[in-house]
């Protein structure tokens, strides 16, 4: 995603420049095979998809055409409003607790210190493991009678808590976890912008008797600005499909307190087997998706112009 | 060292202990709850140490006839998914990278956004119609959807930054354009060839969509067998507990070893599929 709009353009131009009208015909039969592939795997599946989505199609009846009905549906489908909220509010938490705690440690992991390689190994962990692997410890985790967690909170005095078993606390609980998976990538990416950063802009800073807040504030945030917005893009993205940790905790329970756009489009194709009115969510699930990160391109393009114009 | 110095060290190592502790605590947990008997599991206040470890726990999941089926499972799978796709991918990259045709990466991009269930819903109908549900192939066949665009997209980056005097030096001792590739391109990127074959493994070994809705019975990878563990069989914390630690321990081991290959694939942009 990054190395699209920022770095490579850049990059392959002066190195491919002079050459490449020479090299545009010859260099095909490199890239058919995967063509092919790609074709075949994620295009064709995009286009039957939406095909599908203007027929009524169930599993075992025959096909017919119907325009756009099963769009139509949607609005007036109770669970899928309600999905779509249940989704903005997993999404708006889940960009906003990693990004903060993601940027922490990364100011962190930015120090020199003895075994940091070894360690950062570590911190990645939650986010390479086997989602369902972690799901279901985290499930035992939960446990309101039997679970750590709430032996943790007797420890500080909180009372115990229903944790995913209610529908009050289930999302603010499934993004606990969410937290703790992918907090790890929002830091690599801003360990990445830290790297950039160069030194003189502290040791004048220093002279001047700032303080490391004051550094922080002033110097590194509005640095580290662009890949904060990249890390939020791509955790965004990846909040609004998550499946893996919502399905295997919860199934989207209790009730449908926890069914976000994906479960339930889940639910839709091969749990009721409605595959045209299945098709017809995942188009408008797609397109939200994409308004989404083109609303957040839109706002940081903003920003920088706000910047430029105040001099700042 | 000045007190004040010494003051940071402490505060930067107390900050390391803070930020690493929910991964160590959670890795530990998992152990130990892997090497309890149900008596330890289910006790108030929780055990952490118990008196007695439960290897049986490991002994039972391992001596089950399916554990080992669905592992082998998930070997196919993953290493069908991850050798076709550097087969397709790496030329991919190189030749995109060369012709600089970085709209093309648009295609990846969108496999980026989509969801993983949008892929299902059609490739499943295809694969009802071919007949091949209840066999390992369309498994492989989706799991394209993750591990291509992986690497391709990690190739391109590679390709980029290697050198052209070199190509070009032997394309003038009259090397063909796969000679060039195969001679001189490919062996200068071969840390490119470890990130994107080990990311393309991990994003693959821990797939789960996928497999909950075309695997069958005997088809099924380990996620889903564990998942599938939950929700019938095993009601035991034990033996639960130990086989999702088997299912990932391939994949942390990789994660503590390969760290370096790890992040530089995963800055590059190219995180998590499906």
């Amino acid at each position: 995603m990054s190395t699209i709009t920022e770095t490579t353009p850049a990059a392959a131009e002066s190195a491919a420049a002079p050459e490449q009208q020479w090299h545009r015909p010859t260099y095909w039969p490199f890239v058919l095979p995967a063509l092919i592939v790609v074709l075949a795997v994620i295009v064709f599946p995009w286009l039957f998809t939406i095909w599908m989505s203007f027929n009524e199609w169930k599993v075992g009846s025959p096909t017919t055409f119907v325009g756009f009905a099963n769009y139509l549906r949607l609005p007036n489908d109770p669970r899928f409003v309600e999905a779509v909220g249940h989704t903005i509010f997993y999404t708006a938490l889940s960009v906003i607790f990693p990004l903060i705690f993601g940027t922490l440690a990364a100011v962190v992991f930015h120090q020199r210190f003895a075994g940091r390689g070894f360690l950062r190994g570590v911190f990645i962990m939650p986010m390479m493991a086997t989602p369902v692997a972690i799901a279901l410890v985290w499930t035992m985790m939960f446990h309101p009678q039997l679970g750590v967690l709430n032996y943790l909170l007797s420890l500080v005095g909180l009372p115990p808590q229903l944790w995913v078993f209610n529908p009050a606390t289930v999302i603010p609980s499934l993004v606990l976890v969410e937290t703790w998976q992918w907090t790890p990538l929002v830091m690599l990416i801003v360990l990445g912008g830290l790297a950039a950063i160069p030194t003189e802009p502290y040791e004048s800073a220093e002279i001047d008797g700032a303080g490391f807040w004051q550094m922080f504030r002033y110097i590194t945030l509005p640095l580290i600005m662009p890949f904060l917005f990249i890390a939020g893009m791509i955790r965004m993205i990846d909040a609004v499909k998550s499946f893996d940790i919502i399905f295997a905790i919860t199934q989207g329970g209790p009730g449908s307190a926890s069914e976000t756009i994906n479960l339930y489009l889940y639910s839709v194709a091969f749990v009721y087997y409605d595959l045209g009115y299945g098709s017809a969510i995942a188009v408008v699930f797609f397109l939200l998706i994409v308004l989404l990160a083109a609303m957040l391109l839109y706002l940081r393009k903003r920003m920088l112009w706000t910047e430029i114009g105040g001099g700042a | 060292m000045s007190p004040r110095q010494l003051l940071g060290r402490i505060g930067l190592w107390l900050s390391v202990f803070i930020i690493v502790s929910p991964a160590i605590l959670f890795f530990l947990w998992m152990i130990s709850l892997s090497l309890k008997y149900e008596i330890d599991n289910a006790a108030y206040p929780p055990v952490f140490i118990p008196e007695q470890f439960a290897w049986k726990n490991y002994a039972d999941v391992l001596a089950s006839n399916r554990f080992l089926t669905y592992f082998v499972n998930s070997l196919i799978v993953t290493g069908g998914a991850t050798l076709l796709a550097m087969l397709v991918g790496v030329p991919a990259g190189y030749g995109i990278a060369r012709m600089a045709a970085h709209k093309s990466a648009i295609v990846i991009l969108i496999a980026r956004i989509t969801p993983g269930l949008s892929y299902l819903i059609p490739l499943f109908l295809l694969f009802q119609w071919l007949g091949l549900l209840g066999t390992l192939v369309p498994q492989i066949i989706i799991h394209l959807v993750v591990t291509v665009p992986i690497v391709i997209w990690i190739m391109i980056g590679y390709f980029e930054t290697t050198p052209l005097e070199l190509e070009e030096a032997a394309r003038i001792d009259g090397a063909t354009r796969w000679q060039v590739f195969r001679h001189v391109a490919l062996p200068i990127a071969r840390p490119g060839l470890a990130v994107a074959f080990i990311l393309a493994v991990i994003f693959s070994w821990n797939n789960f969509v996928f497999g909950i809705v075309l695997a069958g019975r005997e088809t099924r990878t380990l996620p889903v067998a564990v998942y599938n563990m939950i929700s019938f069989d095993q009601l035991s914390w034990g033996p639960l507990a130990a086989a999702a630690l088997l299912v990932t321990f391939p994949v942390l081991l990789l994660t503590v070893f390969a760290q370096r290959q790890i992040v530089a694939g995963l800055t590059a942009g190219a995180v998590k599929g499906g």
